[in-house]
C-alpha cells in the first residue's frame, strides 16, 4: 500500500453550482494519479468517505462533492479551521497513454476530471452531462468542454471518429458509453467502508466474479 | 502488552502487509471448503455507531487458498490464524484437516457464527468437535452474541475441544436506505459492527471469562485503548480490531499507545494467549 495517511488543515470550502469543492491541505500526501481517490474522514461518522481527487494545485489536494447523506453533509460543512485525516492515494488510475483522450462525465462524474485534464496536458476534447443548468455551473471547472443538460444525455455528443473514451459518471451513463465504445475506461463508484481491499464492501461484477473495485479499479477498461 | 488482532474479514494482509505487520498475529478472511462468490452488492452500509455488512464469505476455497494465498500469507510474517467456516460438521472437519499439515498456520479459528449466510445444522458444540477430531491445531471458537446464554455456549465448545474462544462476531442488524426507505443491502439483514458493539461483547466476554477457563479474544466496537482495557478488564487474554481498520489502516498503533498510558482495572487472572506463534503453540 503506497497510501499514506495524514490530518490535513482545511484551507477553504467552496461552493461551484450546488456542489462544494474541499480544498485541504496537500500535507506530506502524493496527489497520485488522475482517477485515484482518497479516503475522507468525515466528522462525526464511523466510516471515511471515498473521493477522487478533483485538482492538485501546488501544496493543495481539492475534491469535489455533492452533499447527499451524512458523511457528504459533514464534509460539506468542513470550513477553514477545521482538519481531517486523509488516507491516499489508492486505487487504479486511468491509463494516460492514449493517443485521442475524449473526457466524458455525467454529474459529479466530473470530480476527476480537471485533474486528469492537466495530466494529460493539450487540450483534449470533453463532453459533460448534468441534470439541471444549475448543476451545469460546475461546467466552469473544465472551460472548453461541450455541454449538455438532461433531456439531453452525453452520448448524443460522442464523435464518430474513434477516441480513447476517460469516463466518470453514473452507472447507467458509464453503461451507455460502454455500448458504444466498448474500450472505454470507465471510473465506477461503489459504497467502500476502507478503500484499501480489507472489507470486500465494494464488490462489482466483472467478467462473471466479484472483484473488490477499490483494488481493482476504481478505473475500469470495459474491453481489453 | 495485550495481544492485537485483526477480527477475520476486516484486513487482506495481502494488500495491505504492512498493516498485517503491525498486529501480533492476522487472523485470515473465512475460508471454506468450495469458493463462494459472495452475496450481490451492495454489500455495506454505514447506520448510526457503526455498519452493517453482507459479503457472505466470498472466498477462493480450501484448494486455492492453500495453493495460491497460504505461501504468500506465510511471507507476510506474522503468526498467521486461520478463519474456517462451512456448512456441515464435514465442511469444518475437511478444511481442518487440510489445514493442519500446514505449519505455518499457527491457530485456526472456527467461524460459528456469520450472520450472512446459512447456518449449519449441528450446534456450535457438534462443529467443534468435528474439527477437533481433524486437527491437533489450537481450535479457537468464535461464537455469536445471539444467543440466549453465551456462557452455556462457551461451556459446550470447551469441553467439545476448543482451545479458546472469540468473542464476537457480528449480531444481525439492518439498515434503510433513506431515499427509498428499503433495506440498503441487497441481501436485507446484515452483520452489524462499530462501537455499538462494544456493550454486547462486553457483556459477552464478562459472562465467558466466569463460566470457561480458557483464553479469550475480545472483540466487538474496540475504536480506542480504553475499549482495548475495558475488554481486558472483563476478562479478554488478546483483543481484535474490526471496524476501527477500515476507518484507519494505522489503527492498531494508536490503539497500542492509548492503551499503555491506560490505568486497567484489577483482572482475577490474565490467561495468556499461547497460540499467536507458530513455532510453540501451547495448547
Amino acid at each position: 500500500m503506497n497510501a499514506r495517511r495524514e490530518r490535513l488543515p482545511v484551507v477553504a470550502n467552496e461552493a461551484v453550482g450546488p456542489y462544494t469543492l474541499l480544498r485541504l491541505e496537500r500535507g506530506g500526501l502524493d496527489p497520485g494519479l488522475p482517477g485515484q481517490f482518497f479516503m475522507l474522514e468525515a466528522p462525526g461518522r464511523v466510516l471515511p468517505r471515498p473521493m477522487s481527487l478533483c485538482q492538485a494545485p501546488p501544496g493543495e489536494l481539492t475534491f469535489l462533492m455533492e452533499a447527499i447523506g451524512p458523511g457528504t453533509r459533514a464534509l460539506c460543512g468542513l470550513a477553514h479551521g477545521d482538519a481531517i485525516h486523509v488516507l491516499g492515494p489508492l486505487g487504479n488510475g486511468f491509463d494516460l497513454d492514449v493517443p485521442r483522450p475524449l473526457l466524458v462525465a455525467g454529474g459529479i462524474g466530473i470530480a476527476p476530471m480537471p485533474y486528469l485534464l492537466d495530466a494529460l496536458g493539450g487540450d483534449p476534447p470533453a463532453i459533460l452531462g448534468f441534470r439541471t443548468d444549475h448543476h451545469a455551473e460546475a461546467a466552469q471547472l473544465l472551460p472548453n468542454a461541450r455541454v449538455v443538460v438532461e433531456p439531453r444525455l452525453v452520448t448524443e455528443l460522442l464523435p464518430d471518429e474513434p477516441h480513447d473514451v476517460l469516463a466518470c459518471g453514473p452507472e447507467p451513463m458509464l453503461e451507455a458509453v460502454r455500448a458504444l465504445v466498448p474500450a472505454a475506461q470507465l471510473a465506477w463508484e461503489a459504497p467502500m467502508a476502507c478503500g484499501y481491499g480489507a472489507c470486500y464492501g465494494c464488490a462489482v461484477e466483472r467478467d462473471g466474479r466479484y472483484v473488490r473495485l477499490c483494488v481493482e479499479g476504481p478505473v475500469l477498461r470495459s474491453a481489453a | 502488552m495485550i495481544p492485537l488482532l485483526n477480527a477475520s474479514g476486516c484486513l487482506d494482509a495481502l494488500t495491505a502487509p504492512e498493516v498485517a505487520r503491525s498486529l501480533d498475529a492476522f487472523v485470515t478472511k473465512t475460508v471454506t471448503p468450495l469458493p463462494r462468490e459472495g452475496n450481490p452488492p451492495p454489500r455495506i452500509a454505514e447506520t448510526e455507531a457503526g455498519m452493517v455488512n453482507s459479503i457472505g464469505l466470498q472466498n477462493p476455497g480450501i484448494d486455492r487458498f492453500l495453493e495460491a494465498n497460504l505461501p504468500r500469507l506465510t511471507e507476510v510474517g506474522v503468526p498467521l490464524w486461520v478463519s474456517v467456516g462451512g456448512f456441515s460438521s464435514s465442511d469444518y472437519a475437511e478444511t481442518c484437516e487440510r489445514l493442519d499439515e500446514h505449519a505455518s498456520v499457527a491457530t485456526i479459528e472456527l467461524n460459528l457464527s456469520c450472520p450472512n449466510v446459512e447456518e449449519a445444522p449441528e450446534t456450535a458444540a457438534e462443529l467443534v468437535a468435528a474439527a477437533r477430531g481433524a486437527t491437533a491445531k489450537p481450535l479457537y471458537a468464535k461464537l455469536s452474541p445471539a444467543t440466549w446464554d453465551i456462557a452455556e455456549s462457551a461451556r459446550a465448545v470447551t469441553h467439545a475441544g476448543a482451545d479458546g474462544l472469540s468473542l464476537i462476531n457480528t449480531i444481525r442488524g439492518l439498515a434503510l436506505d433513506p431515499s427509498t426507505g428499503r433495506p440498503a443491502l441487497a441481501r436485507g439483514a446484515g452483520g452489524y459492527s462499530g462501537p455499538g458493539l462494544k456493550p454486547i461483547a462486553l457483556a459477552c466476554v464478562h459472562a465467558c471469562a466466569e463460566a470457561v477457563d480458557v483464553p479469550i479474544v475480545g472483540m466487538g466496537g474496540v475504536f480506542t485503548g480504553s475499549d482495548v482495557a475495558d475488554l481486558v478488564s472483563v476478562g479478554a487474554s488478546a483483543v481484535a480490531l474490526g471496524t476501527v481498520l477500515f476507518a484507519d489502516p494505522w489503527a492498531p498503533a494508536r490503539i497500542r499507545s492509548e492503551f499503555q498510558a491506560e490505568r486497567v482495572g484489577p483482572v482475577a487472572e490474565r490467561k495468556a494467549v499461547g497460540h499467536l506463534s507458530t513455532s510453540s503453540p501451547s495448547a
